[in-house]
């Protein structure tokens, strides 16, 4: 007979609870593990030292005011897409298909503004707006009706209708191609700048990262005050729960989602409008899929999203500085990325357990 | 009329990269996992697979000896599955062993190996000082595309069924295999237990973890094989950045299409195959446009068939029960 148990040296043990304190040093040394990391990489591939690496880093985010600027932007775009997503996450509707809700708002302000440039700014920018979030609105709210009449599984359906919108804003981008053949429309209403968002200060960013920040404190509100706010927290936490205490799930599921989804619109309002004033089918750039990683290591915290998507953006400007520099691929950003959130993801484990030395010898 | 002969073929050969990406992610998610790293590993099986014969084929040139078939394969076959196959234990060790979100890991995996492949795709010739202007690996294209002795002699016969290179064969064989080893074995029955119940399978004595693990790796190899099969044969052995598209999302598609059956995998991956290229053969008229509408096509009936099999709630078209949850012994 085979009497022979393995005992491992270590075992997992569940900690109770876990002071302040000990989560942001188990956070802090995971992104200092990964820094570390992203600098052995780059000193590999170019041959700089580590703390030149950084130094580069720092210059490509700092070096010039533009540099500043185009990161703030990238900070706001980011941040806005994983806020929009939050409601949602927040009652558990895995929600993977940010991408098309962005999108699809882009097409909707792109077209308004295409087509109708004889309109007065106001008008116009208003209508571009309704449009966004209306488009953005009914991309969210069709998983929503599935998941919530027949439980259609929404991670699948999400990540659907992002090609969906994908190949809509393919169509019309060939449609409206300017020169024809080019694959491209081009600056829309490049001479009059009609539905374009007014620069402010003589920043053409500041309207897109003001409006962001306001919707981070709106957002911030309504999920930790609002009835609405407390009613998604519920749904997450237990749907069975949500049913006894009287909550009407399926109108929660379908009402959170649709305001995501026009949150999204409004992101795409804010690309189209605040910066890009054009329709490519790669304008949010992979943001959609980003934004939920940084929803989900904030915790759905506002205020810790607006650090992890400054991290984001700083690495990913500094990527492409360094990048650059040594005239290497710009999907250099994207690797330091992955590994900064691979680390970060990673240490969530020891947040929620702790390894234990397994003692010889213990009778069980 | 509609020319079948030359149609059929472009389906397949289309085809075969979906069908390696959804048999590897079936199987995944028959253990439970639902990998969206797929399009990520994709990438990192090619790009590794190109990386191996980049070198290989650059000693060649240095000492001016000709292609070794058998390496010229080996080679750039054993650097892809070694690529994926970490790419693999990453996905694993973050979501089983720590227990990270699937979802969120899957994305992570995903915007890494994407980056990784156009990043070392635009790169690689700067960073080995080579004199090269383009990553073209023609030899090494030779060597996968050897076709069946038979095929030029038996016509539109031979056109049809017989014209691959051999990763086409391979991919339909571990296609079949796997689905019979699905349905048929005990090693399958194990791997769907713990896919739709975890804690039952644990409690009859499965190695949970295990199973997870083996599942997610193997899966990761074969979708890594659709990558390398889209380089070394589809693409001619040219490197370009984010040429292989989307297909690693359409073969996530494709799982759900076939409802969790790689043998129907086999069918199904031509018909996506042959809807991703239909608009080079139907004629647009006055408007190009058209085609990128026709390109939607497996993505809105992906949607339909999701939704049908969710109102139908027919028990065996369902996905694995615990997909997408992790599972902890001591939080039944």
């Amino acid at each position: 007979m085979k009497n022979k148990t393995k005992t491992p040296v270590f075992h997992i043990v569940k900690r109770g609870e876990i002071s302040r304190l000990e989560n942001i040093l188990i956070h802090a040394a995971a992104l200092v593990l990964a820094l570390v990391v992203c600098a052995i990489l780059t000193t590999l591939l170019t041959g700089q030292n580590p703390l030149d690496v950084y130094a580069t880093m720092f210059e490509g985010n700092f070096g010039t005011p533009r540099k500043t600027w185009i990161m703030l932007h990238l900070l706001a775009i980011l941040l806005g897409i994983s806020l929009a997503l939050t409601p949602a996450f927040k009652m558990r509707f895995w929600n993977i298909g940010g991408e098309g809700q962005v999108l699809i708002g882009c097409m909707a302000a792109g077209a308004v503004m295409h087509n109708h440039p004889q309109l007065p700014n106001a008008v116009l920018l208003l209508l571009m707006l309704v449009a966004a979030i209306a488009a953005g609105a009914f991309w969210g709210f069709l998983p929503a009706f599935f998941k919530s009449k027949w439980n259609t599984n929404e991670t699948l359906f999400t990540l659907m209708m992002n090609y969906v919108a994908i190949q809509i804003t393919a169509y019309y981008t060939i449609r409206w191609e300017v020169p024809k053949g080019s694959g491209k429309i081009g600056i829309i209403n490049q001479n009059d700048m009609k539905g374009w968002l007014p620069s402010i200060a003589g920043q053409q960013y500041l309207p897109t990262i003001i409006i962001v920040a306001l919707m981070t404190i709106a957002l911030y509100f309504y999920l930790k005050y609002s009835k609405q706010g407390y009613e998604i927290a519920v749904v997450g936490e237990s749907e069975k729960t949500a049913r006894y205490v009287g909550i009407k799930v399926e109108n929660v599921i379908i009402r959170t989602m649709s305001l995501t989804g026009a949150l999204c619109g409004l992101m795409g309002f804010l690309l189209v409008a605040g910066s890009a004033h054009t329709i490519t089918t790669t304008l949010v750039g992979g943001r959609g899929f980003t934004g939920v990683m940084v929803a989900w290591m904030g915790k759905f915290n506002p205020l810790i999203m607006i650090l992890t998507s400054f991290l984001l953006a700083f690495m990913g400007n500094g990527a492409q500085e360094v990048a650059s520099r040594f005239q290497l691929n710009h999907s250099f950003s994207d690797i330091l990325t992955g590994i900064i959130i691979f680390f970060l993801i990673g240490c969530e484990f020891f947040v929620s357990y702790k390894l234990e030395h397994t003692k010889k010898g213990k009778e069980e | 009329m509609f020319d079948i002969v030359s149609f059929l073929p472009r389906a397949v050969v289309q085809s075969i990269p979906l069908l390696c990406g959804s048999t590897g992610e079936t199987i995944t998610e028959k253990s439970g996992n639902l990998n969206l790293g797929i399009p990520g590993i994709m990438y990192v099986g090619a790009i590794s697979g190109v990386i191996g014969s980049f070198f290989y084929e650059q000693s060649l040139k240095a000492s001016g000896k000709d292609i070794n078939t058998f390496l010229g394969i080996m080679i750039p076959l054993l650097c892809s599955m070694v690529g994926s196959l970490l790419m693999g234990l990453i996905y694993s060790f973050l979501t089983v062993s720590l227990r990270a979100n699937q979802n969120v890991t899957g994305l992570a995996l995903t915007t890494f190996g994407v980056g990784f492949g156009n990043f070392f795709g635009g790169s690689l010739i700067k960073l080995t000082g080579s004199d090269v202007p383009s990553i073209a690996l023609s030899k090494t294209h030779g060597c996968f595309v050897h076709k069946l002795p038979l095929a030029a002699k038996t016509g539109w016969f031979g056109e049809i069924f017989l014209n691959y290179g051999f990763l086409v064969y391979l991919s339909i064989i571990i296609a079949l295999v796997a689905a019979y080893i699905l349905k048929r074995t005990r090693l399958g029955l194990n791997l769907r237990a713990v896919g739709e119940d975890p804690a039952t399978a644990d409690a009859a004595g499965i190695n949970v973890n295990k199973y997870k693990y083996l599942a997610t790796c193997i899966g990761s190899m074969i979708a890594g094989l659709g990558g390398l099969f889209y380089i070394m044969d589809y693409a001619s052995g040219v490197w370009s950045n984010d040429g292989f598209g989307d297909r690693g999302w359409l073969a996530i598609a494709l799982v759900i299409f076939t409802i969790w059956r790689p043998n129907v995998g086999v069918l199904a991956s031509i018909l996506f195959g042959a809807l991703y290229i239909l608009y080079l053969f139907i004629p647009t008229g006055s408007n190009p446009a058209i085609k990128e509408f026709y390109k939607m096509i497996p993505y809105v009936i992906t949607i339909i068939v999701l939704v049908a099999v969710s109102m139908r709630k027919k028990r065996e078209n369902q996905p694995p029960a615990s997909l997408g949850n992790p599972y902890f012994r001591e939080e039944r």
